[in-house]
């Protein structure tokens, strides 16, 4: 009987791993707030666990307790698969009485929990997820695109690019919702600045060898070479691109998506001299250097990147909206409650939202530094440049957003 | 036969570039499918640990050089030695009681371990992955006329030729390996014969685990060091292993080359099927022979 005894014990023990989707409770009267992330895969450390911590640390700075709200935080795995996300999207709607969906990287998976939120009437606050359809045709009236976006990024990274010289692209592209837009969107900032496209091809999500790629982007002669990938991936495309010699024979690399996370894995050796664009960094001034503090030291010492930000700043929002309204049964009149007021927080200082959904602050250009430029762990980047709240996001009437009236 | 490519509107030296690189991943699925091979002929057991197997190697080459300062060198041997260790006594305390129940009960254990080591570096390191530089020694680039390879690359091609040769001697060609054979067909009948059968068993199975560690020290240079790295390699190796012929050891070497080759082409011609091209040609090898292209029907 020894055995079946061992057996049934792994065999539990492999079922807890697996099942994080199962943490929610049943509740009433209570704001709940879902965490639906990547807690298992490629995009863990830029947001995971460390996006869960985000939501609690806004929860207690908002004072919730002490304002008599009672707010719960569950969070799910969606294993970057979209029909996972929109089941447990619906489960929690549903069954579980989650009032607010946040982060959700990976933007396949975002669109889809954006249907549902809609068809529910709840909250839907986008930190990781890139793809700025979000604001764009896919638009709700239930839906804050927070941090980031693909438009932003191409337009802050592209533009810098092209405008110090490299004119010739080639994309290596994620082979889902979020490359395709971030290549979309880059590849009209290149033309608008009189660069051209050379070529592009499609990779796997969660892709371990990328030589293949690197070998056409490099017959390709393109002078700078798109990654319009995120998180392991673009890590991966960074190190072989190192071992293939290509910045060496003269191309240029263009990480359309670094994270703060992915810098500390690739070291700066390999990362030194990319250039990204990022809406937070933790060592820009006093408040996000505090946060950082609080932040790794409940994170084993990984520091918060811009998505983790993001998630605090649209969750304080939120509880400020609802303690307006004093109501979350109607999702779609919460999110206008927080249109209707200014954004206002420790983290991103202040802001707005507008009409399709899009949340408006300033976006920074930072290159990574030099080990010898470096004085601390995770001290990485410099700022090369402001990108001001209004040129910073794809302009209101462009995005085809059906909420957005002539 | 470049003319003929060229009039294809190919360009050959491209073509040639992709043949490489993709051997190259081959001898990866090679090495690690050579393991699976080897465990499934003579333990009956389908080892699903084996991708976090390989995921520990690398993670051994990484402890070793930030924890002891110990270099590239000595990670490709006491990397793979460690993880065989640890394999040894997954067998003795775990695997040994499962012999002679049906594969399914040996899947769910070693598939529950892989998920449990997994986790447990995951919660401690992240996903990012650890960041593990190619050895100087071996650094470079490696000029093949057609192609420029990193010289890393090429020594993982030769490296894996060798490993995965030598295993195949040894199993084919040696009393050792007439006697894992002969223990495989009748285990009792070889007993008799006064050979501890259970002791060569624990060993198959601490070597073919050891193959997964050796591979994950090589893959430590050219990947992020990462918790995933296994998962996401594991599900080709098995497809390998299917498409090869459940316990062939020459037919999982060979099938490890030619898929890599075949996924390297692809990656070329039509990129986007590149994670599924060897899925595909399983379901078909499986509709036209069942038991695999050198699998023997029983």
């Amino acid at each position: 009987m020894k055995f079946t005894r061992t057996l049934t014990l792994a065999a539990t023990a492999a079922l807890a791993l697996g099942a994080n989707a199962a943490n929610a409770q049943y509740s009433d009267g209570t704001i709940k707030i879902g965490v639906l992330t990547d807690m298992s895969s490629l995009y863990t450390d830029l947001s995971g666990a460390g996006s869960v911590l985000a939501a609690r640390l806004a929860v207690e700075d908002f004072g919730a307790a002490a304002k008599n709200m009672k707010v719960e935080i569950i969070n799910a795995d969606h294993q970057n698969k979209a029909d996972v996300g929109s089941a447990v999207a619906r489960q929690w709607y549903d069954v579980d009485k989650v009032d607010v969906i946040v982060d959700t990287p990976n933007s396949g998976v975002a669109l889809a929990v954006n249907n549902v939120t809609k068809e529910k009437n709840k909250v839907f606050l986008v930190s990781g997820a890139a793809a700025s359809d979000l604001t764009g045709p896919q638009c709700s009236p239930n839906t804050v695109h927070w941090t980031y976006d693909t438009w932003a990024l191409a337009n802050g990274t592209g533009t810098a690019i092209v405008k110090t010289g490299g004119d010739s692209w080639f994309f290596l592209t994620a082979d889902y919702a979020f490359g395709h837009a971030l290549e979309r969107d880059t590849e009209a900032v290149v033309a608008k600045n009189g660069g051209k496209t050379l070529g592009k091809v499609r990779h796997p999500l969660n892709n371990a060898d990328f030589s293949s790629f690197l070998l056409q982007a490099q017959a390709s002669k393109a002078k700078i070479i798109g990654l319009a990938n995120a998180g392991g991936d673009t890590t991966n495309t960074i190190k072989q691109a190192a071992e293939f010699g290509i910045v060496r024979g003269g191309q240029s690399l263009a990480g359309l998506l670094v994270f703060l996370t992915d810098v500390h894995g690739l070291g700066l050796q390999t990362a030194q001299g990319l250039i990204m664009t990022e809406a937070w960094y933790w060592d820009q001034n006093d408040n996000n250097r505090a946060f950082a503090k609080r932040f790794s030291t409940a994170n084993r010492g990984i520091h918060p990147t811009m998505v983790h930000a993001g998630v605090y700043s649209a969750v304080t929002h939120y509880l400020k909206a609802l303690e307006a309204t004093k109501n979350d049964t109607d999702g779609a009149k919460v999110v206008a409650q927080m249109k209707a007021t200014p954004t206002d927080d420790n983290l991103f200082g202040k802001g707005t939202i507008r009409q399709d959904g899009r949340k408006i602050h300033d976006m920074y250009l930072f290159e990574v530094k030099k080990p010898s430029e470096s004085k601390a762990p995770w001290d990485y980047y410099k700022q090369r440049a402001v990108i001001p709240a209004a040129q910073a996001f794809r302009p209101l009437g462009e995005g085809n957003c059906p909420l957005v009236k002539g | 036969m470049a003319d003929l490519l060229a009039a294809l509107g190919i360009n050959a030296f491209a073509l040639y570039a992709q043949l490489t690189v993709g051997l190259v991943n081959g001898s990866f699925y090679a090495m690690l499918s050579l393991g699976l091979a080897v465990i499934f002929g003579l333990l009956n057991i389908i080892n699903f640990t084996h991708g976090a197997q390989y995921m520990m190697g690398a993670f051994g080459a990484f402890f070793l050089l930030q924890y002891a300062g110990l270099s590239y060198w000595w990670a490709l041997i006491l990397s793979p030695l460690a993880v065989g260790a640890s394999g040894i006594v997954v067998e003795r305390l775990m695997l040994k009681h499962l012999y002679k129940l049906d594969h399914l009960y040996g899947l769910l254990l070693t598939f529950g371990l892989a998920l449990i080591i997994e986790g447990l570096l995951r919660n401690e390191f992240g996903s990012s992955g650890q960041p593990y530089r190619i050895p100087a020694e071996l650094t470079g680039p490696l000029d093949l006329g057609f192609m420029v390879l990193p010289f890393y690359r090429g020594w993982v091609l030769v490296v894996s030729l060798i490993v995965c040769l030598g295993t195949w001697y040894i199993i084919e060609r040696t009393k050792l390996g007439a006697y894992l054979r002969a223990a495989t067909e009748n285990p009792t009948l070889v007993q008799a014969f006064g050979i501890n059968v259970p002791r060569m068993i624990t060993l198959t199975y601490g070597f073919g685990v050891a193959l997964a560690g050796f591979a994950g020290v090589l893959a430590a240079p050219i990947y992020q060091v990462a918790p995933q790295m296994g998962a996401n390699l594991i599900i080709v190796v098995f497809a390998v292993v299917v498409i090869g012929g459940m316990g062939s050891i020459m037919g999982s070497i060979l099938t490890g080359f030619g898929l890599g080759i075949v996924e390297g082409l692809t990656k070329y011609f039509y990129p986007e099927a590149s994670n599924t091209v060897i899925f595909v040609i399983m379901a078909l090898v499986l509709l036209v022979k069942p038991a695999g292209l050198f699998g023997r029907t029983t």
